[in-house]
């Protein structure tokens, strides 16, 4: 079995992606520390043909949905404008405008892209996570795109115009 | 991994594949988190010497591995995860006090080591020559058949070989300090070069 620090050092900034992509970068690290601890707990016994990735995305799915549960029953309210990035976290740590079209996606969506682009999971894993059939999760995550691409300004584009 | 499609890949370029200070700051926090919890069963660092890089590993009942760069670090981490556990970090600061005497050592202000130590890497003969080892002072050395009588079994003077040759605890439980009856050093599980070193350091008044 390798020692857990490689399993953190390959497949850590891959999570973080995925947490920050799902629950927005003031919650993202909350997320990805719980993911960690638990994966740890429950490292000795994974078996050893198991498919890591699959395994750590599993255990984030988890935790990110705690995390926003105990982050709506905290009594600071949170920002519900999506036409006001949500900088509330590390701003230098990336894009809020990316964050403030993500988080207008319904959450199956945002989910399914995050899961499937993000983290290299195949559709049929994603609808055992997330429920439904892999169709669906192929379905969410190629709406939930085709949202972004219309949304999210490029690069190239000028902040504040939106591509129709 | 990325999208497939270079498009959609654009999308999340505003995400950092490797973002390595907030990788540094959430490694910290986990480290302190499984400590806690008391979930952190190996903690690992490496340390720059003057006999090379040595890996040094602890549990939590004290140091239970040292390791030369010739002995292959990421393989010995690869055993502890089998032979003690998996749950296995780098974790730096649980072995500043290790650090900080075996600094000393090299500086030639410290003669003798005050850790705690974990045996479970070794057992039965072995564990009893090793024990011996560390009544061999300072500056001393005993040859191997020397090493067998005070272990109880004068006879068994390859097995007292075979103790220092697989001694999880180089330096540390000092098997450089066992040398062969012509006075030549003999193996050394960090080269023979490493051995020389550490007995010229201590030769040195």
């Amino acid at each position: 079995m390798r020692p857990f620090e490689q399993i953190v050092t390959e497949h850590g900034p891959m999570v973080l992606r995925v947490c920050r992509a799902v629950v927005g970068p003031q919650d993202a690290e909350d997320a990805w520390s719980e993911t960690f601890l638990s994966a740890l707990k429950a490292y000795p016994d994974l078996p050893a043909d198991a498919n890591v990735e699959a395994w750590l995305v599993t255990i984030a799915h988890r935790k990110a949905i705690d995390v926003v549960r105990a982050a709506a029953r905290r009594p600071t309210p949170v920002d519900a404008l999506p036409e006001r990035p949500a900088r509330a976290g590390r701003p230098e740590d990336w894009d809020g405008d990316l964050w403030r079209v993500l988080k207008a996606l319904p959450d199956r969506q945002r989910r399914a892209v995050a899961y499937h682009y993000l983290a290299g999971l195949p559709y049929k894993e994603i609808a055992a996570l997330c429920g439904g059939s892999a169709d669906a999760a192929r379905r969410a995550a190629a709406d939930g795109v085709r949202t972004l691409r219309t949304t999210y300004p490029s690069p190239t584009d000028q902040r504040g115009v939106t591509r129709s | 991994m990325t999208a497939s499609d270079p498009r959609t890949g654009r999308l999340f370029t505003a995400l950092p594949v490797q973002d390595d200070p907030a990788m540094a700051r959430l490694h910290e926090r986990l480290v302190e988190r499984a400590r806690q919890e008391g979930v952190l069963d190996v903690a690992y660092r490496t340390l720059d010497t003057p006999v090379g890089t040595l890996l040094l590993a602890a549990t939590a009942q004290g140091l239970v591995k040292v390791a030369y760069a010739v002995q292959d670090h990421d393989a010995v981490l690869r055993q502890l995860a089998g032979s003690v556990s998996p749950r296995i970090l780098s974790a730096p600061a649980r072995l500043d006090d290790t650090s900080r005497q075996i600094d000393e050592y090299f500086a030639g202000r410290r003669t003798r080591f005050e850790l705690p130590l974990d045996w479970r890497l070794s057992t039965g003969f072995r564990r009893e020559v090793l024990r011996h080892l560390c009544d061999i002072g300072y500056g001393r050395t005993e040859s191997y058949a020397q090493v067998a009588s005070a272990a109880g079994s004068p006879r068994a003077v390859r097995a007292v070989g075979t103790a220092c040759a697989t001694n999880p605890l180089p330096l540390v439980v000092p098997c450089h300090r066992v040398v062969r009856s012509d006075g030549s050093a003999g193996g050394y599980a960090g080269g023979a070069d490493a051995k020389h070193t550490l007995l010229a350091l201590e030769a040195t008044p």
